[in-house]
Order: structure tokens, then sequence, then C-alpha cells
């Protein structure tokens, strides 16, 4: 058994450790409010370019289309693009996307695909590159940027953009956490390219009347690499917004079993100490009885 | 009088959204105004300044490129950068 010394260090030092992880708790919680917003603000925007982009892709046909919407006509090559966090202590934030973007890597593999990688975030770049080193051609940190904006997202996808156009991938494949609510974050795929297309009906209608200046086709080539750089921002913004939810989590988990320790140790620490004085007492009077 | 409803965003949020009397735009291939119930009409945007006039109010934005879009249910501008203008 452990020494009354021993298990008062013991307990004040999870003392300690209790005050740090329910400090980053609190950091977390205003964080994940300011970074909710900030998922929040930038809806409308992406929104907007994904319907105006679906009502010029219905009235742009065949072969005249853009070859960031068409494709290359084949899915041999993939990229898969894996946006998780530059930080750790979040509990399984960064694991449970990398889990989803590793089943898909060896599936594709698997299927005799070829498959490269970027990775997005120090921390996903350490978990994959454990399994994948050979097949990551591209790697982000992203840890200095306090705010995520356009400037941030861009980098990314013009790395996407460069493997494209080069011809080395015809399939891009996102993964990130979409953000649905605090204590749900979902690992997402979703597709860049070819870019998909949300199909309406009346859309269609729609896009007959309008007039278009240049033309249809010169403004969804400028669009398209644009709603490139918006879907990678609002990952990136979905993502931070899950990062903090799943350390406020984790941090309000290790602070709540801090707390149980503390209380164990405690009792315990109490239990021996009374115990002691008991022997002591014993000691004492027996020694007295027999004087 | 019909109004012209409008809102300009930027891929970080949204700068104004309202109901105003007409608009102004750099237009990629010539600045363009848009008043109430306007034909249906999209276009590219060069760098330039918005005009919102809405009454006698005036309200300035520095847009950095983007795309307007003129449908049926109003104005939208998705602009890459944008400032109100002071």
């Amino acid at each position: 058994m452990a020494s009354l010394k021993e298990m008062r260090n013991r307990i004040s030092s999870v003392k300690a450790t209790q005050k740090i992880t329910k400090a980053m708790q609190m950091v977390a919680a205003a964080k994940l409010r300011r970074s909710q917003d900030a998922a929040e603000a930038a809806r409308p925007y992406a929104r907007r370019l994904a319907s105006v982009i679906a009502n010029l892709a219905a009235g742009v046909s065949g072969d005249g289309a853009p070859a960031l919407l068409a494709g290359t006509g084949r899915d041999d090559r993939h990229l898969i693009v894996v946006a998780a966090a530059d930080r750790g202590l979040a509990g399984g934030f960064t694991s449970s996307i990398v889990r989803a973007a590793r089943e898909r890597i060896d599936t594709l593999v698997r299927e005799g695909k070829d498959v490269k990688i970027v990775c997005v975030g120090k921390k996903t770049t350490a978990q994959l590159r454990r399994l994948y080193s050979d097949r990551i051609v591209e790697n982000f940190d992203l840890s200095a940027y306090r705010q995520f904006t356009l400037s941030v997202a861009q980098p990314i996808a013009d790395v996407v953009t460069k493997l494209y156009e080069a011809g080395d991938v015809d399939v891009v494949t996102l993964f990130y956490s979409r953000f649905k609510s605090v204590v749900q974050q979902i690992p997402t795929a979703l597709q860049l390219i070819p870019a998909t297309v949300e199909s309406g009906a009346s859309a269609e209608g729609a896009s007959a009347v309008y007039e278009y200046e240049p033309s249809e086709e010169a403004i969804l080539e400028t669009l398209l690499p644009r709603n490139l750089t918006v879907q990678i921002l609002s990952a990136l913004l979905d993502n931070m917004a899950g990062f903090y939810a799943s350390q406020m989590t984790a941090m309000d988990n290790a602070t709540r079993n801090a707390g149980d320790m503390i209380k164990r140790y405690t009792l315990e620490y109490n239990r021996s100490r009374q115990a002691q004085i008991t022997k002591e007492l014993i000691e004492i009077i027996s020694g007295a009885e027999a004087v | 009088m019909a109004k012209l409803h409008f809102s300009l965003v930027a891929p970080e949020r949204e700068l104004f959204s309202a109901d105003v009397d007409q608009v102004d735009a750099p237009g990629a291939e010539g600045d363009f105004g848009v008043l109430p119930n306007h034909a249906p009409f999209m276009t590219t945007l060069r760098e330039g300044r918005v005009t919102v006039r809405d009454g006698s109010s005036v309200r300035l934005f520095d847009i950095q490129g983007g795309f307007a879009d003129v449908g049926p249910d109003g104005f939208t501008i998705l602009a890459e950068h944008a400032v109100e203008a002071a």
C-alpha cells in the first residue's frame, strides 16, 4: 500500500490535471461558439453558389461542359483529400475521419485503382503517414491559422486542380466531418471532381430564360474552380466547429473522470490515515498498560 | 412600387440582404443597374463598387470579383471579397 505522502501527492497531481482539463473545456466551448457562427455565416454563399451552378449545369450539355464538371470519363485514379484536425486532445475526432477515409482507400486499392492522398491537418498527416506514406502527395498544416478564410482553402484547391489538370487523377473526394450538432459530427465523403450537382426539375425551366454575359460556358468555367475552393472552405469550417465540439466533450469527460479519481483517492487516503491513527493509539495504550 | 430583393454575399458571411429600389454593379462587360422586375440575367463581375439605393438612402460596397445572378426572386451578388465602403 502506498504511503500517506505518496497518496497526498497523487491527489494533488490529479487535482492539477483536473484544473487544466476544465480550463481547456471552457476555452473549447468559447471557441466552439465562434467557429459555429463562422460555419453558419459561410453557408449562404456556398448554398447560392451551388444553386447557381445547378442552374447553369442544366443548360450546358454534353461535350461543351467544362472538365471540372464532366470529369475525365474514367475512375481509375483517385485523389482522396482528408481534412481533420491540427491538434489533438479532442477524443476520436481525427480518428473517425481517418477511419472513414481508410475504408474508402482500402476498398479502392483492392479494386486495383490508383490512389493518391492529400492530408489537411497535422494530426491527419501523422495518422495517415503510418499507413500510406508512399501515397501521400501533399500535406497541409493549418495550425497557424486561427480563422479560416478563402485564402486558407485556396492552396488546397490549387493542389487539387493542378493534379487534375495534369491528368494525374480522375476523381477527387474530400473527407471531412460534417457538423450536425455539438454532440454529432458525421464523417462525410464529398465528391469534388467531377462536381456533384444537385439536380432539380425547377432548375431546368429557369435556365431557359436567362441571359448570360459573357457566355454560359465562360461563367461556369470561372464558377467551378471557385465552387471547389468554397466547398473546401466550408468543409474546413465544419471541421473546426466539430473539432471544438469534440474537444469540449472530451475535456468534459476528462474533468469528470478526474473528479471521480479524486473522490476515490481521498476516500482511500482518509481510510489509511484513520487506520494509522488507530494503530498508533493502540500501541500507546498497550504500551501504557504494560508499564 | 415593387421592390427588388438584393443580397450581397461574401464567402465568410452575408453582408446585405433587404428589399431595395435599385442596385448598380460593375459587370465584367460593363456596369449595369438592376431595377425591380429585371429580366433573368447572369454575369461575372470585375473589381469595383456596388451601389444600393433604397428611397433616399444609399449604401456602397467595394467588391473584388464575383458573380451576379438576377432571377425572378431577386438579385444576388456572390462576391469573392466585399467590404462596405465608408
